[in-house]
């Protein structure tokens, strides 16, 4: 806080991250006629994975409050920007200019996410107070009502879905986001501010006994989250074009806790890798057809068994020790063998 | 050395006797910091704590010795607002906190160390004070207690920028209490400062305790399973037994009481 911190020299400049994201960002959209379609399905579906992944990981990894309702907070996004677009471009009063286009996409994608928060906060003030599998339990339970809401609203399509949603996302829109939601969170969580929610996760006695409100913080998190999920929810469905109810329930929920765990609790760049792993994964497995689920889970049984702090979560101190140790070993022994 | 864990022999109500027996050590003429007023608390049907009563001067170091689960780290929990009480009230320098929140009080100069070294250890030790000094605005007088908890315990200096998790039991129980110290208490209530900590830290932990309360002028409430220090470094005393206060007196007269010893002090 007052005293000079030297480890922020140490620390890659998330800014420079951020701004190397958006230029890759550009220079792919830039030759997006030029590359495969299928390479872009994928790499969209990676940003939206990314994007959901670390926003779940400020709310579950960071500070530690373990939520089932993400795709809920996703679907109310979904629903609310592409209800706005869908509603909208019917009479298509923007012509096709893209400019325009633009910034109507960003201003319904900004509204998915405030209303996502909205809901965010409604779900968080009455159940933060839970602890451990109670608000598990509370956000599964909002996770279904919500998508019991959305089966029963008519105007939106119902069971049915919603469908003939504009095609507004693209990879820069993707990446762009994916850049700005790692971004965010980083610098939320690494500011003084934010310690808080790493404290609240260590220890919410110790936290609450020297004054942190720790209820804010979990609200706090809970809100950041929903609002990136939204955003995620918006993107999803200009991407896919159409929507159901059925996509954002307990199974979307889960794939997303999946990527957090998979990527180690409250480590940024292990989920992010997660996310991209756990996205590529039925793609790579595509060939073998029917197997596929059945070898997806299997490598997750596995990978959680072999790696239960994570894939990602390296003791890089210990490794860099073990392997000095062993190459003055070999060496040592070259030379007792001359 | 540490509580029995045989039930002390009921001791009918006759604190008077003792507290008259020697001259008290806490000056009565201090104003009163904390006021403890019947205080009852359950958890369910179980009661946990029946009818407290205590008083702690200002800048005195009163103790709270008792067996496990005789209340004690309930009675602090509760102090500090992270339990609630079912009746009764408690005042802090006039004040009733009893209906407060964990961050009004510590904001009112009345902080908790909690049992068993709870500091995070994913935050380094630089961060986790930092922390402690959540509640407060201004960085130079921030950064004046920063360099007291360094005179204080030179041991976190060294260590600032490694995480909490790494430190030895002793350096969490060092970073725990400086930690608290970073939100300038006026009263610091400390639960079990000794528990798991090798045999030589503990002596400087208290010799630390003593310090802050001489140097500082923070009144100290302190519970501890290991009554014979705890009863050295105070001048009064709470005994507590199954939820309720069993005895008290100052300290010194407690220390030589036939009875206390035999269940708390080994004979």
């Amino acid at each position: 806080m007052d005293s000079p911190q030297p480890k922020s020299k140490k620390r890659p400049r998330p800014q420079l991250t951020l701004g190397a994201t958006l230029a890759l960002g550009l220079l792919i959209s830039a030759f997006s006629g030029a590359l495969d379609p299928y390479f872009l399905d994928v790499l969209t579906s990676m940003g939206i994975a990314v994007i959901l992944a670390v926003s779940l990981n400020l709310v579950t990894g960071f500070t530690g409050q373990f939520s089932l309702g993400h795709a809920g907070f996703m679907s109310v996004g979904a629903y609310i920007s592409a209800g706005i677009t869908t509603a909208l471009f019917a009479g298509n009063p923007l012509g096709n200019s893209a400019f325009a286009q633009s910034g109507f996409f960003l201003g319904s994608l900004l509204l998915g996410g405030l209303g996502a928060a909205f809901a965010g906060l409604c779900v968080g003030i009455p159940s933060l107070r839970l602890k451990g599998d109670y608000l598990a339990l509370v956000t599964l339970g909002f996770g279904e009502i919500i998508r019991v809401v959305f089966q029963n609203i008519e105007p939106i399509g119902g069971a049915l879905g919603l469908n003939g949603i504009p095609p507004y996302t693209s990879v820069f829109w993707v990446i762009t986001w994916a850049a700005l939601t790692v971004f965010v969170i980083h610098s939320l969580v690494h500011s003084t501010y934010g310690r808080g929610f790493v404290a609240t996760h260590d220890d919410e006695i110790a936290a609450e006994a020297i004054g942190l409100d720790t209820t804010r913080y979990k609200i706090v998190a809970f809100v950041v989250g929903a609002f990136f999920a939204g955003v995620a929810g918006g993107l999803y469905a200009h991407f896919r074009l159409s929507i159901v109810p059925t996509g954002f329930d307990f199974t979307k929920s889960i794939e997303i806790v999946l990527m957090v765990i998979l990527g180690g609790m409250g480590n940024t760049i292990g989920v992010i890798l997660a996310a991209v792993l756990l996205t590529l994964l039925p793609e790579v497995l595509r060939p073998i057809a029917a197997y596929r689920m059945v070898l997806y889970s299997l490598l997750l049984i596995v990978l959680m068994v072999s790696r239960p702090r994570g894939l990602f979560n390296l003791n890089w101190a210990a490794l860099l020790l073990h392997l000095k140790k062993r190459t003055t070993e070999t060496l040592t022994k070259r030379g007792a063998a001359k | 050395m540490q509580s029995n864990t045989e039930p002390m022999p009921r001791h009918t109500p006759s604190p008077a006797p003792l507290t008259r027996g020697q001259p008290p050590a806490c000056k009565i003429n201090e104003p009163t910091a904390l006021a403890v007023d019947d205080l009852y608390v359950s958890y369910g049907a179980i009661s946990a704590l029946r009818g407290i009563s205590l008083n702690v001067p200002a800048g005195a170091i009163v103790t709270l010795i008792g067996g496990n689960g005789a209340g004690k780290t309930t009675t602090l929990q509760t102090l500090s607002g992270l339990v609630r009480a079912k009746s009764g009230r408690i005042h802090f320098l006039g004040e009733d906190i009893t209906a407060l929140a964990p961050h009004e009080i510590v904001a009112r100069g009345l902080c908790h160390v909690p049992e068993g070294r709870m500091v995070f250890p994913q935050l380094t030790v630089d961060e986790n004070l930092s922390m402690g000094a959540y509640l407060r605005k201004n960085a130079a007088a921030v950064a004046q207690t920063r360099d007291t908890v360094f005179t204080l315990f030179p041991r976190l200096k060294e260590r600032l920028r490694q995480s909490a998790g790494t430190l030895s039991g002793g350096e969490q129980q060092m970073l725990a209490i400086g930690r608290a110290l970073m939100s300038a208490p006026k009263f610091l209530m400390l639960d079990e400062p000794s528990l798991g900590i090798a045999p030589r830290l503990i002596s400087t932990i208290f010799e630390k305790i003593v310090e802050i309360n001489r140097s500082q002028g923070v009144a100290i409430l302190l519970v501890e399973q290991n009554a014979k220090l705890a009863l050295e470094i105070s001048t009064h005393a709470y005994v507590l037994e199954t939820g309720h206060i069993a005895m008290q007196g100052p300290s010194p007269t407690l220390r030589n009481d036939a009875q206390l010893k035999a269940a708390y002090l080994g004979g």
